[in-house]
């Protein structure tokens, strides 16, 4: 068969397990519940406040410095497997690459970007 | 032609049964053995030596009440574990268990890894965001950043050993592994992978997923039932494709004299897990504003280094 057929069997394959596994204990399990087994447990004391949930901007930050690498790393990877061929040309051109990637890294760094503790 | 599809199909199915099988019993595994690592004998009492306990818990896991929290958002709660479980073991389908028994072999196996492993975050994200419970929401937001900080050395780590294999097929990659493992040639790239795929794969050092004592368990509070057991699943999948992906970039995949490549590669990964386990019973857990400073300031700057000095070596010996 086709590779992308194989893993298209596959997919079918696990997502099908997977939602037949959730059906399953769906049926299986025991009902009714009674309303106090449902309230979020938090320690014993009764939730003050639904649904909003406010959240530090350092997550943010590094969702932004993630998004930065992580398309980058694609271009590193196509110029990984090549490098033999391209020889000095490639290395050089890497090189200025990632000494502009450099220079946002150390701005991010200096900036505190990276700094957990505030 | 149709003899073959009914062979290809019969192997897909067989490679998932028994990764499912290697889940389940990794589970008793790593219980027993860290019982043994802390001087109890762990669970031995459901069939012979306890090895029809992972089965008495999934019987037991499908019966318990299936609830869902009050103001929960449902559609997302229910998908979060679908995602986490689908998102891990699709990526057994490039793992080559030997030079023939693997579901298919991507020429971009290695972008395919790193794409699908990546939606597992959205698993535990969505998980904890949609259970409306506070711990549950912390614990998936750090669980989040934790994941993807780590990711990123883990991808420029795997970047060297492109570079030394030439290709992103993971069978080519064990077949340029023929004479010297990767992990002599990438010492340090081995390092990298290996911290980060622990962090990723959430395990001791870095289990700010679960938190027990500050989070009470993270974004899994409100899971309980066979939703709660398919995070389970997922959660030991990933540590057996961390194990795998371990021996497939680094320790030669199924290479070895005299025993079958089969016996190879499964004893490899089986030496990984038992090293994951080991140090999950020895190392206590890190605090939360170290771990992400050692991923973006250490790790990300070696792994930088490491990429750069072993594309020069291999340009200046081509």
């Amino acid at each position: 068969m086709a590779p992308s057929l194989s893993l298209f069997v596959y997919t079918l394959l696990v997502v099908g397990t997977a939602v037949a596994i959730i059906l399953l204990s769906h049926f299986l399990g025991k009902r009714p519940l009674t309303d106090e087994k449902t309230i979020p447990y938090e320690c014993g004391m009764d939730p003050l406040d639904t649904r909003k949930h406010r959240f530090s901007i350092k997550y943010y930050i590094v969702a932004l410095l993630f998004v930065i690498f992580d398309v980058e790393i694609v271009f590193i990877y196509l110029w990984a497997i090549s490098v033999r061929d391209m020889g000095l040309f490639g290395l050089l051109e890497m090189f200025i690459f990632v000494g502009i990637l450099l220079v946002a890294f150390v701005y991010a760094w200096i900036k505190g970007g990276l700094t957990w503790e505030s | 032609m149709i003899v073959n599809i009914i062979g290809e199909l019969l192997k897909i199915i067989i490679i998932f049964s028994v990764i499912m099988g290697i889940v389940a019993y990794m589970t008793l595994m790593e219980r027993r053995f860290l019982g043994f690592f802390q001087l109890r004998l762990g669970p031995n009492r459901v069939g012979p030596g306890g090895l029809l306990q992972p089965i008495a818990d999934g019987i037991k896991l499908l019966f318990k009440e299936d609830m869902t929290v009050l103001h929960a958002r449902s559609f997302y709660f229910i998908l979060a574990p679908i995602i986490s479980f689908v998102a891990v073991l699709l990526c057994f389908a490039v793992i080559p268990f030997s030079g023939t028994m693997y579901i298919t072999d991507l020429s971009v196996a290695v972008l395919y890894l790193m794409a699908i492993s990546s939606a597992g975050v959205y698993g535990v994200l969505l998980g904890g965001w949609s259970s409306n419970n506070k711990y549950s929401t912390l614990g998936a937001y750090r669980a989040a950043a934790q994941m993807i900080s780590y990711e990123i050395p883990m991808a420029l780590a795997l970047a060297g050993v492109l570079i030394l294999s030439g290709s992103m097929s993971l069978v080519d990659i064990v077949n340029a592994q023929k004479g010297l493992w990767y992990i002599v040639m990438q010492p340090v790239g081995f390092l990298i992978f290996f911290i980060a795929v622990s962090a990723e794969t959430n395990r001791t050092p870095f289990d700010f997923l679960e938190c027990e004592n500050e989070l009470v368990a993270g974004y899994q509070t409100e899971y309980s039932s066979m939703k709660f057991g398919m995070f389970y699943m997922a959660e030991y999948a990933h540590i057996l494709l961390a194990s795998c992906l371990i021996t497939v970039f680094f320790l030669g995949g199924w290479n070895g004299p005299v025993l079958p490549a089969l016996v190879w590669f499964f004893a490899k990964v089986f030496a990984v897990f038992f090293l994951f386990v080991w140090i999950r019973a020895t190392y206590p857990r890190l605090r939360y504003d170290q771990l992400m400073a050692f991923s973006w300031k250490f790790l990300l700057p070696l792994a930088f280094l490491n990429l750069m000095i072993s594309a020069v070596l291999v340009v200046a010996l081509h």
